[in-house]
C-alpha cells in the first residue's frame, strides 16, 4: 500500500442537486413558470405601495367605472359631476370650459353667492382648489376656477368605487401568503409525521396511519365552517386550517418514501456500522424524502390558493377589506357581463399564478426524478 | 456461407445528456446468417444492448440511430412505426433480461401469448389458443392448458423467462434477440434455460442474437462471437476459434478474467471471532390484525457456523436459500434465536444500543453498489460516516485524511472524495462500499455477493483487491455468493445452503470436487458445466 505524505486536494464533484438544477434550468417552462412567479411575489409586495391609490379609499364619483390607462375623470363625466357639485351648493351652472386641469366655471344664482360656495365643489372627488375668481356686482353670479384631481385606474374600480389595481395585487398578497404559509403548515407537519411512521413502521405506524385515515374521512367544508363558526373569520385561521387538512396527503407520501428508504440497503449498511436512529433519520432518509417534498409542495401550493379561492367564494375565506383573488372573483362574478373587468383582472392573475405554479412543479419533477419521464 | 439476414452497417447510437451528445454504438457492422447464433459479449456500457435495442426501434426517448440495419433487405433504422411494427414482434423477436418485469402484472400469461398470435397471424382467437398451448408445451412449461389461465406472479422465475421465450417464438420469428436472458436465474435454471434455447434454435432453424457478458455462456450456445468494447467491436470470430485464438487484447483479457488462485486454509488453532450455533430465524409473513397472529416463514433452520481469524467461509446456494438473512442474523442484524458469540462475548439477547460498540467490529459490503451509497452523501462523507459513530472525538480535517487514506487502500484516486456516487463505474462503488467497511479496522466482514453485479473482469480486481486487504489486516470474511467460480477462488470453507438448512460443508475441493450431496452435485454441474 502506498502511503500518503500530502493530501491531495478534492476535485469538484456534481451533486444530485447540482444535477437537478442543470436539468431544471434545460426546462424553459419551468424557468418562465418560477421568473413569472418571482415577478408576480414582487409585484403584490411591493406594487400597493406605489400604486396612485389605496385599496380601502372609497371613491364615490367613481364606482364601477372601467379601466383606463389615461386619467380619470373623462370630459364627459365632468359635466354632470360639476352640475351635480353646483347643484349642492344651491347654484346654477351656466357655462364651462376646461384648460389643461383647470375648469373655469360662471355660475348664477336667485340670491347672493357666498365665496364660501366653493366648498361644495370642492367635497367631489373630482375637483380641488376651487376659488371665486369674479364676483358679480349685484353678486348673483360668479365666475370660478377649480382644478381637476386626476386620478388612475388603470383595473378600473369597484362596486363601492375602490381602485381594482391596487386591490387584485393586495388580494394576490393574501393568497400567495396563505398557499405559501398552508403549504408551509402541510410540508412541516406531512413530513414530520410521515417520517415518523415510516421510520418507526411497525405497530406505531399503523395507529399513525389510522389517525390519518380519520382525519381524511372528516369533510373538509364542515370542519372549516365548524372552525369560522368557532373562532370567527380570520386570515391566520384561514390557513391552519387548509395547512391542517392538506397535511394528511404529504403524511402518507412522505411515510410511504421512508418505507421504501428504510429497506434501501445503504440503511441498512448505516444500520449495521452502528449508525443511530437519529444519524440514520438525518442523514440518511430526510436528504433523500427531499426531491419528492419539493415537487409535492409545488404542487400544493396550487391546491391550497385554489382551496382558498373556494372559501373565499363561499364567503368562509378572509374580511374586508382585505381580499383575496377568490374574494375578488368571486365579487367580479356578481357584476358579470356589466363589468366584466372585475371578473377580468383577479381572474387572469390567479390562473396565470396557478399556471407558473404548475410548470415549475411540473419541471421539478422532471429534474429531480428523471426516471418518471 | 449464405446471406445473412440481418445485415447492420455503420450504425451508430447516440444519447442527448445535459453534458452533450454521448455516443453509445460507434458505427459497429454486424452480419447474422440464418440459423445461426451469433453471441454479442462486452461489459456493461459497451453498447451491446444499445445496438439490438437500435435495430428493433426500442431506444430511449433521448436517443438516436444512424447507419443502416437490414432485415432481408429493408433498411429498419428510421422504418415508420407502423412498418416496423410488421418485422418486430413477427418476424424478429426480443427477451430481456428481468423475466419479472417483462410479462403484465394484471393479465394472465394465456392472453398475454394469444394477443399478439391474434394480432400477427390474423387467426381465430380458439386457434390462437391451440397454438398459445402448443408453444408452453415446446417451452417445456409443465401443464400448459392449465398455465394458461396463470398470472406471472404465480410462476417462478425460471417458468416466467420459459413464457417469455414462448411468446418471442410464437410467430416463428426468423431472429430471436435474446438479451442476457438468463442473467437474473439461479445458476442451475439457467442452464436448464440455456438448453432449451439451443435445442429450440436448432429445431426451429432459427437466426440467434444473444447477448451477454458471461463467457461461460457463450462457449456453450454460440457458433460465432462478436465482442464490443465502448460502441466498437473488437473482434469477431466463430466460437472455438475465439476460445482458442483469441486476437484481440480485450478478448484475451475477457477470457482470462476468471478469478484465479486457492486460499490456504488457516490453522486449525487460529482463535474463533464470531460463531453461531443453530441459529433459526422466522419471517412474519403478515396476514394477521396489527401484527398479531400472522403466518410464519423460517428463513434460516439450525444453521451453525464458526468462522476463525484470517478465515474466508464461503456460503453457497440459490437465491431464497437462506444466505443473506444467516449473514444478517449473525450481525444481530435481524432477531434471531441460537447463540451468537463475536470475540468470545456471547452477543446473543445483546440490543441495538449493547450493541453499538461492537459493530466497528463487523462489517458489511452488499451485493448493489447502486443502493448500498446513499445517492445525496459524497464518498468522503460515506466512507467516514461509521468514524462519526466510533470515534467521535476526531475532527472533520481527520476524518477527511483518512477518507483519502482509506480511498488508496481500495485503490481509488483521494482527490475523488467529493464526487457522488452516481459519478463512479460498478466497481469503483464497491470500492467505496469496501472502503467504508474497513476504515473502522473491522475483524470480520460480511461480503454479500459483493461481485455479483459486476463485469468478469472487475469481479477479478476485486477478489484481489479483498484478499489484500484480508493478508494486511488480518480479516475473516463471510462470502456470500451464488458465483462458485469466485467463492472457490476467494474461501478456505464452503457452506452449501438449501431453503434454509445447511446441505454440505467443507473445504472448496471437498465440496466442488466431491460433493456428497445430490443437491451440491447439481449446482455444481450447472456452474462448472
Amino acid at each position: 500500500m502506498t502511503d500518503m505524505t500530502v493530501l491531495p486536494a478534492a476535485t469538484g464533484g456534481r451533486s444530485l442537486w447540482a444535477d437537478a438544477w442543470a436539468r431544471l434550468k434545460a426546462n424553459r417552462a419551468a424557468m418562465i413558470g418560477g421568473a413569472y412567479l418571482i415577478l408576480m411575489a414582487v409585484l403584490c409586495i411591493f406594487g400597493p405601495m406605489v400604486t396612485p391609490n389605496d385599496f380601502t379609499t372609497i371613491n364615490q364619483d367613481y364606482t364601477r367605472v372601467p379601466p383606463r390607462l389615461s386619467a380619470y375623470p373623462t370630459p364627459e363625466m365632468i359635466e354632470p359631476s360639476l352640475e351635480d357639485a353646483v347643484k349642492k351648493g344651491r347654484l346654477e351652472l351656466v357655462d364651462w370650459s376646461q384648460d389643461g386641469s383647470l375648469i373655469t366655471l360662471k355660475v348664477a344664482s336667485k340670491r347672493e353667492i357666498d365665496e364660501r360656495v366653493s366648498r361644495y365643489i370642492d367635497r367631489s372627488d373630482m375637483f380641488e382648489g376651487t376659488a371665486v375668481t369674479e364676483m358679480a356686482p349685484d353678486g348673483k353670479s360668479a365666475t370660478m376656477t377649480t382644478g381637476v384631481q386626476q386620478k388612475f385606474f388603470y383595473f378600473g374600480t369597484d362596486n363601492t368605487g375602490r381602485d381594482l389595481l391596487t386591490r387584485t395585487l393586495v388580494a394576490g398578497r393574501v393568497s400567495l401568503t396563505i398557499g405559501l404559509l398552508a403549504g408551509i403548515v402541510a410540508v412541516v407537519i406531512g413530513v414530520l409525521y410521515g417520517a415518523a411512521a415510516g421510520f418507526i413502521g411497525g405497530k406505531t405506524d399503523e395507529a399513525m396511519m389510522r389517525v390519518v385515515d380519520i382525519l381524511y374521512s372528516l369533510p373538509f367544508i364542515f370542519f372549516v365552517i365548524m372552525l369560522v363558526v368557532f373562532f370567527g373569520r380570520n386570515f391566520i385561521l384561514m390557513f391552519l386550517a387548509v395547512g391542517a387538512v392538506m397535511w394528511l396527503d404529504m403524511a402518507r407520501i412522505v411515510r410511504g418514501q421512508a418505507l421504501a428508504l428504510k429497506r434501501m440497503e445503504f440503511v441498512q449498511a448505516a444500520e449495521a456500522m452502528g449508525v443511530g436512529r437519529w444519524g440514520i433519520l438525518i442523514r440518511h432518509i430526510v436528504p433523500n424524502l427531499l426531491g419528492p417534498v419539493v415537487i409535492y409542495m409545488t404542487l400544493l401550493v396550487p391546491q391550497v390558493i385554489i382551496l382558498e379561492s373556494f372559501l373565499s367564494y363561499l364567503g368562509l375565506g378572509v374580511q374586508e377589506p382585505m381580499s383575496s383573488w377568490g374574494v375578488l372573483i368571486s365579487q367580479g362574478a356578481k357584476n358579470m357581463p356589466a363589468a366584466n373587468w372585475l371578473l377580468f383582472f383577479p381572474a387572469f392573475f390567479l390562473i396565470s399564478t396557478l399556471f407558473a405554479l404548475n410548470f415549475l412543479g411540473d419541471g421539478l419533477r422532471d429534474a429531480l426524478d428523471p426516471k418518471d419521464r | 456461407m449464405s446471406e445473412p439476414i440481418l445485415s447492420i452497417r455503420d450504425l451508430r447510437v447516440t444519447f442527448d445528456t445535459i453534458d452533450g451528445p454521448s455516443e453509445a454504438v460507434k458505427g459497429i457492422a454486424l452480419d447474422v446468417r440464418p440459423g445461426e447464433t451469433l453471441a454479442v459479449v462486452g461489459e456493461s456500457g459497451s453498447g451491446k444492448s444499445q445496438t439490438m435495442m437500435a435495430v428493433m426501434g426500442l431506444l430511449a426517448s433521448n436517443g438516436r440511430a444512424s447507419g443502416t440495419a437490414r432485415y432481408r433487405g429493408t433498411n429498419l433504422i428510421g422504418l415508420p412505426k407502423a412498418q416496423l411494427n410488421k418485422v418486430r414482434g413477427r418476424k424478429i423477436t426480443m427477451i430481456f433480461q428481468e423475466p419479472m418485469t417483462s410479462l403484465d402484472p394484471l393479465y394472465p400469461i394465456g392472453s398475454q401469448l394469444i394477443e399478439p398470435i391474434m394480432q400477427h397471424q390474423g387467426v381465430s382467437r380458439a386457434q390462437a389458443h391451440a397454438r398459445a398451448v402448443e408453444m408452453l408445451g415446446l417451452v417445456k412449461v409443465p401443464e400448459p392448458e392449465r398455465r394458461m389461465k396463470a398470472y406471472p406472479h404465480e410462476l417462478s422465475g425460471g417458468q416466467r423467462q420459459r413464457v417469455m421465450i414462448a411468446m418471442a417464438l410464437a410467430n416463428e420469428p426468423d431472429i430471436l434477440i435474446a438479451d442476457e436472458p438468463t442473467t437474473a436465474l439461479d445458476v442451475t435454471i439457467q442452464a436448464e434455460i440455456l438448453e432449451l434455447m439451443a435445442g429450440l434454435q436448432k429445431r426451429l432453424g432459427m437466426a440467434m442474437i444473444f447477448i451477454t457478458h458471461d463467457l461461460n455462456v457463450v462457449r456453450r450456445i454460440a457458433t460465432r462471437v462478436a465482442v464490443m468494447r465502448h460502441g466498437e467491436v473488437v473482434e469477431e470470430a466463430a466460437t472455438a476459434e475465439l476460445f482458442a485464438n483469441p486476437k484481440a487484447a480485450y478478448t484475451r483479457e475477457l477470457i482470462h478474467a476468471e478469478p484465479e488462485g486457492r486460499k490456504a486454509p488457516v490453522a486449525p488453532s487460529a482463535p474463533v471471532v464470531l460463531s453461531g450455533q443453530r441459529i433459526v430465524v422466522d419471517f412474519d409473513l403478515g396476514g394477521g390484525f396489527l401484527g398479531f397472529g400472522g403466518r410464519m416463514f423460517r428463513a434460516v433452520d439450525q444453521v451453525s457456523v464458526t468462522l476463525q481469524q484470517g478465515q474466508t467461509i464461503g456460503i453457497v446456494g440459490e437465491s431464497g436459500s437462506g444466505k443473506s438473512t444467516l449473514a444478517r442474523a449473525l450481525l444481530r442484524l435481524l432477531p434471531s434465536t441460537g447463540a451468537i458469540r463475536l470475540e468470545g462475548r456471547d452477543i446473543t439477547g445483546f440490543d441495538v444500543a449493547q450493541m453499538r460498540p461492537l459493530r466497528r467490529e463487523v462489517q458489511i459490503v452488499m451485493q448493489d453498489p447502486f443502493g448500498s451509497l446513499s445517492p445525496r452523501m459524497n464518498v468522503g462523507q460515506i466512507i467516514t460516516e461509521g468514524l462519526l459513530v466510533h470515534e467521535p472525538s476526531i475532527t472533520s480535517a481527520e476524518r477527511e485524511w483518512r477518507a483519502a487514506q482509506a480511498m488508496v487502500e481500495v485503490g481509488l484516486d483521494p482527490s475523488l472524495r467529493n464526487r457522488y456516487p452516481h459519478e463512479f463505474s460498478g466497481g469503483q462503488r464497491q470500492r467505496i462500499a469496501i472502503a467504508r467497511a474497513i476504515i473502522l479496522k473491522p475483524k470480520v466482514v460480511v461480503l454479500d455477493e459483493p461481485t455479483s453485479a459486476l463485469d468478469r473482469q472487475v469481479q477479478k480486481q476485486i477478489v484481489e483487491l479483498l484478499r489484500d486487504l484480508q493478508r494486511t489486516h488480518g480479516l475473516s470474511y463471510l462470502f456470500i455468493s451464488h458465483d462458485l467460480a469466485v467463492v472457490r477462488a476467494m474461501a478456505d470453507h464452503i457452506l452449501v445452503m438449501k431453503d434454509g438448512k445447511l446441505v454440505e460443508e467443507g473445504s472448496p475441493d471437498e465440496v466442488m470436487d466431491a460433493p456428497r450431496e445430490a443437491y451440491t452435485r447439481r449446482l455444481m454441474a450447472a456452474a462448472f458445466a
